[in-house]
């Protein structure tokens, strides 16, 4: 019988975790993702979970045991925040590079400098590239089933690729929500036991990580980039297998009340639900107006967002993150990307806002959707818009 | 002698690459022939040796093998004629001549 | 199968290579030849985890690969935490019945710029942690493979290209960083130096760190021709003058107990040591007197700590 709990989104990950019976966890604590290592340390200690838990003294230390274990074939999972994603940078790229299937869940933080412990998703953003694939969380519940369904993906044999599993610092990582937990006979229904084939054994001596000249270099990029892309019919079987399972059922993108409106605002992570109250306020205010949620940020989901957006008129991006002196928010700059080729597409508005813990209530989502309406109609100064920022902003042209 | 087929990088297609860019084959590098490296190799004086193997012991390359007679001799393949062996031969039964030399 | 030896002397050494040859390392490697006799004493039941450097370089380049054993590269520094994860995947994979139990020893392998420098820290942190595995340094005394560059632990007077010998400069200003010291403060139950002037004594050392149940250090000078700037067929000669001068003394430090393994009574000066390396060839009588005077005092201190804590 499956129960439901109170949890934060930092225990339901790691009680996901230990559901998964992961191997090995090698993590370095730092705020706000503390609560996941805790957790997964008090388990191992107390015999809940059977795994190797390795202290690392860095979080360049945490990816790098990470990828030693992978490479024998043992379940591997990690976790991260903000500056502990930066100082990893490198080997996050060598964990997809090398296809070793770990599960690593970010509690998106703001990058230093200044130093900010708080939420924002600029250290997501930092690592768009790396080859992983990637989903946003919007709640507790979605950080479960998300790092649930991670093991699953990752470690299929037609993909091997890390999966990386963010959902925003503070507002969920510390905040308590219900959350169902299935029964682990479902999970073990949902997750079958992990087979690596090339794991390092001296019975069948093989080389990982041999250099690439020139010569050879490429040929190994184009492959991994084809098979991160190819990964999609995977991802979508694996939501589709939890959901026969579990009975939650989720996509690349998820359209909220998107049904012939004609303004779509387009948010991630945790915001989406208070977008969403945002959209049901002005659609009782006869406003036709609906929300986009991306979840799925990588391999990017061009076909669910171009699909989603069309016969709208409008489409607001709402960025987590400033990209410095460059096209705008990051997601706004990867939609116009996106759509861009669309014969009919709508005009696209960009807002950033909520950077480091900065929240975003109701209200302002009303304020984003007014405001964007009116630049769609009048246009605006700045290449993009904030939100909650003291002063007017200008001097941010395109 | 060098046994493998060298897999060159530019035979390969971006179709080719093994997940991971894994090297399944051990030892697949022997097919390189460094041999042609040297400019200078080493020579055996049979009637000094004593067979005592050091020479074996110390090439870096692993470029001298055991004969059939018992003694250790160059592969001329491999052998990059660094010298070391006829350096620690106790009983100086190796010397190194210049490789144009016959 | 039944393993092959090559009987020299007293000892059996096994014939099979590990490292395949046609490698591209320097003719008159001393790095490649510690290698290929650590690998002996290691044999098949091994996992390789190897930093970027010569090794790594010289032996793996796509699409192909010269070694025989299983074997990882992934980074710079982080080879201790790698092999950290190997190690703790294998206990815990054998633990819970996912693999058959099998004796597979975790052997990190990296140079002196990736364990002294940028690889100090996982080094520590894996120390500290205790796993079972077994570290090697195969130290050429700079980072060689990128063009001789200087590492902390590139000997005084050393002409490095970044630390290069000028009108204003005698090359390397620091005293080359004591990798074994900083390995025996932290309490690890295995300690040694080796060479490859000492064969023998450098493949029971591996094998005695190969069998030790936690961790093992060993820091094994390994003479570069290129970076030296010594003659290619002097490179196991020139170890045997590092040990002979008290260059680079051969000791084994035991869960704290020191022992040195080759102690003369008259040692040779360090000018023999230095004289055929090419490197060194810009120092003056003076310079040469310092570097005499505190080869001196190490050793004493050595000795001191072997009278001390004898084993």
């Amino acid at each position: 019988m499956s129960k439901r709990v109170g949890l934060e989104a930092s225990h339901a990950a790691a009680e996901a975790a230990r559901m998964a019976d992961v191997d090995v966890i090698a993590a370095y604590p730092i705020t706000p993702q503390t609560h996941i290592p805790e957790r997964l340390a008090e388990m191992v200690a107390n015999g809940e979970l059977e795994a190797a838990y390795i202290p690392v003294e860095s979080e360049h230390s945490a990816m790098s045991a990470c990828l030693g274990s992978a490479a024998v074939g043992a379940r591997t999972f990690t976790a991260t925040a903000g500056q502990g994603l930066e100082l990893m940078h490198e080997v996050v790229y060598v964990a997809s590079s090398m296809r070793y299937p770990i599960v690593m869940t970010v509690c998106n933080r703001a990058l230093s400098a200044p130093l900010s412990v708080w939420g924002d998703h600029s250290d997501a953003m930092a690592v768009r590239d790396t080859g992983w694939i990637q989903v946003f969380c919007q709640s507790n519940q979605e950080a479960f089933d998300m790092t649930l369904w991670a093991f699953r993906v990752g470690e299929d044999s037609r993909v091997l690729f890390p999966v990386m599993v963010h959902f925003d610092g503070f507002s969920l990582s510390h905040v308590t929500e219900p959350v169902i937990l299935p029964e682990q006979e479902e999970v073990d229904r949902f997750l079958p036991r992990f087979h690596y084939p090339f794991a390092l054994n001296p019975d069948e001596p093989m080389t990982h990580g041999a250099f690439g000249p020139p010569d050879i270099y490429s040929e190994a990029k184009i492959a991994q980039e084809v098979a991160l892309r190819k990964s999609k019919d995977v991802i979508l079987q694996g939501w589709q297998e939890f959901g026969d399972i579990f009975g939650r059922y989720y996509g690349p993108v998820e359209l909220y009340r998107t049904q012939g409106a004609k303004l779509l605002l387009l948010t991630m992570g945790s915001f989406s639900e208070t977008a969403k109250i945002a959209v049901d306020t002005k659609k009782d205010k006869g406003k036709s107006v609906g929300l986009i949620n991306l979840r799925l940020w990588r391999p990017f989901p061009f076909e669910e967002l171009r699909q989603a957006v069309k016969g709208a008129e409008t489409l607001i991006v709402f960025d987590r993150c400033i990209s410095f002196g460059g096209p705008g928010g990051p997601v706004s700059s990867e939609i116009r990307s996106a759509l861009y080729n669309e014969k009919r597409r709508p005009g696209i508005v960009s807002f950033v806002g909520g950077l480091g813990g900065r929240d975003m209530s109701v209200k302002d989502f009303e304020y984003v959707i007014d405001r964007g309406q009116e630049i769609m109609e009048k246009g605006s100064k700045e290449l993009y818009e904030t939100v909650g920022i003291r002063g007017k902003v200008s001097g941010i042209r395109g | 002698m060098a046994k493998k087929k060298l897999k060159a990088g530019t035979d390969l297609t971006w179709m080719d690459m093994d997940v991971g860019n894994i090297v399944k084959e051990a030892g697949s590098a022997s097919a390189r022939r460094t041999g042609d490296w040297r400019t200078e190799r080493p020579i055996l004086d049979k009637e000094k040796c004593n067979k005592c193997a050091l020479c074996w012991l110390n090439c870096p390359d692993a470029a001298i093998r055991p004969s059939k007679e018992g003694f250790y001799e160059a592969d001329l393949n491999y052998c990059k004629g660094c010298g070391i062996c006829a350096n620690i031969c106790p009983v100086q039964a190796i010397t190194m001549i210049e490789e144009a030399e016959k | 199968m039944e393993e092959k030896l090559i009987k020299i002397g007293k000892n059996h050494v096994p014939e099979e290579e590990f490292v395949a040859e046609g490698h591209s390392f320097c003719t008159g490697c001393g790095e490649a030849l510690a290698l290929r006799l650590a690998c002996k004493a290691l044999g098949r039941n091994v996992i390789i985890a190897n930093a970027t450097g010569c090794i790594e370089i010289c032996t793996s380049p796509l699409p192909v690969t010269s070694w025989q054993i299983p074997w990882i590269h992934t980074l710079f520094e982080n080879t201790a935490a790698e092999i950290s994860g190997v190690e703790a995947g294998l206990k815990i994979l054998m633990k819970k019945g996912k693999m058959p139990e099998k004796d597979i020893k975790c052997v990190a392998v990296a140079g002196d710029g990736g364990t002294s420098d940028i690889g100090m820290q996982a080094l520590s942190g894996a120390f500290e942690r205790g796993h079972n595995f077994l570290y090697l340094c195969f130290d050429n005394e700079a980072y060689m493979n990128t063009g001789i560059q200087r590492s902390s632990a590139t000997p005084y007077g050393a002409s490095t290209t970044t630390a290069p010998a000028g009108k204003f400069s005698i090359g390397q200003i620091t005293w080359k960083k004591n990798l074994p010291e900083i390995a025996v403060s932290h309490n690890i139950p295995y300690v040694a130096t080796a060479c490859p002037g000492y064969p023998f004594d450098l493949m029971n050392k591996v094998k005695k760190g190969g069998e030790v149940k936690g961790p093992a250090y060993i820091h094994i000078l390994s003479p570069c021709p290129t970076g030296w700037r010594s003659p290619t067929d002097l490179s196991v000669e020139i170890s045997k003058l590092a040990v002979e001068t008290a260059f680079f003394p051969l000791y084994e430090v035991e869960n704290g107990r020191y022992k040195l393994n080759v102690d003369r009574t008259n040692l040779k000066p360090v000018e023999e040591y230095l004289k055929p390396q090419g490197r060194f060839r810009h120092l003056l009588d003076g310079e040469i007197e310092r570097i005499q005077e505190h080869v001196n005092e190490e050793y004493a201190k050595l000795k001191a700590k072997v009278a001390c804590f004898a084993s």
